[in-house]
């Protein structure tokens, strides 16, 4: 029980994380379109680094 | 225009073939009409998460009501006290729970939950007690060859011949024909993309072999995972520990002075913060980077296997209330999707495995001009 309920608060985080990633990228992108690439990779480690963090959390619940 | 939708289409055709067969690979594992179809769909997932000493395609009741299995058997190796043991995992029979007993050698083996036990000596089948344990038997030093290592060895003859052959048609032409054209833009774009932006002119050259390895590996094993043969080699935690301590040897290895001054004696820090510093940096760059990297891969591969298998569970699970039709479409529709995403992140997390090695390792051998 009380595990899924870490899960769900796991989930919450990585979400509004990913969100803020995801948005400040295309706000990236907007301004400046030519640097898409760029931010694009930036955007997909950051992503990434959260991921792992938050498999880490739920492997670690589990 | 054309050739774009007819790569289209044939996607989406492998992409039926899969899921259909992988649906029957299930639905024939589901007649037994005795136990709970919940807790079946639920065991037959976690047990294909596992590692697994043969293949198994289906199992279906014949019309005299035997249940028959169809797969292929892997050869079992053992290391025991009688010396080296090897027989064929059909002489289990598909047996999972430890009731038939193999005689090979003058010693008894029986297979529980996908691990070979050796029966004590006088013993003629396992017992066990409250917690589902064996009392009288142990567990064996397993060298075989399962469905893991099978695939590990697979791809590594198909990654030798694919890249021999390319490297010997640069040799006589300056483009390659054939699957080599597949190959040779991946080639680049691993080297282009992820090794010299990340490692710097100089030096990416030593580390694109591995970096290109590691990739083609963690890829093509990824897209084997979505075959119905039930491969989930990067879905060991095994397998994505080994990819792991490989990138932590080579950046611990090829770490420069610069790189061990930042972690052990950070400069440009007050001296009493140092040492708290040392262990923090210690910490990330032996165990917290590896681990981020072996997790990441298991849980995502994992994560996606347990999620095909379920929806394509929902044709059983919703039987009853959506009837055999609709749950059908309904299961079909959503892992035909999910299918698709899982095909993405196939190579995404290849990409993203090679993309923080060469991060790791470009951080390693970053020369600094200042300080």
């Amino acid at each position: 029980m009380y595990n899924l309920i870490g899960a769900g608060l796991i989930v919450i985080g990585a979400g509004i994380g990913l969100g803020q990633i995801g948005g400040k990228a295309m706000e990236g992108i907007a301004r400046q379109p030519e640097a898409t690439s760029k931010i694009q990779t930036a955007m997909i480690i950051i992503a990434a680094l959260l991921e792992g963090l938050a498999f880490g959390a739920l492997f670690l619940g589990k | 225009m054309n050739g774009a939708s007819k790569s289209f289409k044939l996607v989406v055709l492998i992409m039926i073939l899969f899921a259909s067969f992988q649906g029957l690979a299930k639905s024939e594992n589901d007649e037994n009409k005795e136990v709970d179809t919940k807790d079946e769909v639920t065991e037959y997932i976690l047990h294909h998460i596992k590692d697994a000493h043969d293949f198994h395609l289906f199992s279906y009741t014949s019309g005299e009501g035997e249940r028959k299995h169809v797969g292929f058997p892997l050869p079992i190796i053992l290391w025991t006290s009688n010396g080296l043991t090897t027989f064929m995992s059909s002489e289990f029979h598909h047996n999972d729970d430890g009731h038939v007993i193999v005689e090979k050698n003058g010693l008894k083996f029986a297979k529980i939950h996908s691990k070979i036990y050796e029966l004590e000596s006088g013993a003629s089948e396992v017992s066990f007690d409250d917690g589902h344990h064996a009392t009288n038997a142990s567990k064996v030093l397993d060298l075989s060859i399962t469905k893991s290592v099978f695939g590990v060895l697979l791809v590594g003859l198909l990654m030798f011949l694919a890249f021999s052959s390319l490297a010997r048609q640069y040799k006589k032409k300056q483009i390659p024909t054939g699957f080599g054209r597949v190959l040779e833009p991946l080639v680049i774009y691993v080297r282009d993309e992820i090794a010299r932006p990340n490692i710097g002119e100089k030096k990416y050259r030593r580390f694109t072999g591995y970096l290109l390895t590691v990739f083609f590996f963690i890829w093509i094993l990824n897209l084997l995972g979505l075959t119905p043969l039930g491969f989930n080699v990067t879905g060991q935690l095994a397998v994505t520990a080994a990819l792991a301590i490989f990138t932590l040897v080579i950046y611990t290895v090829s770490g420069n002075k610069d790189y061990w001054m930042h972690i052990l004696w950070m400069p440009g820090v007050p001296i009493l913060i140092r040492p708290v510093l040392a262990v923090i940096e210690l910490a990330g760059a032996l165990l917290i980077k590896p681990f981020s990297l072996l997790v990441r891969l298991f849980a995502n591969i994992s994560a996606g296997h347990i999620v095909v298998m379920s929806l394509i569970a929902i044709m059983f699970t919703l039987k009853e209330s959506l009837t055999v039709g609709g749950a059908t479409a309904l299961s079909l529709l959503l892992s035909f999707f999910i299918t698709l995403i899982e095909v993405l992140v196939a190579f995404l997390q290849a990409y993203i495995f090679t993309m923080l090695s060469a991060l790791f390792i470009g951080m390693a051998v970053e020369e600094h001009d200042h300080h």
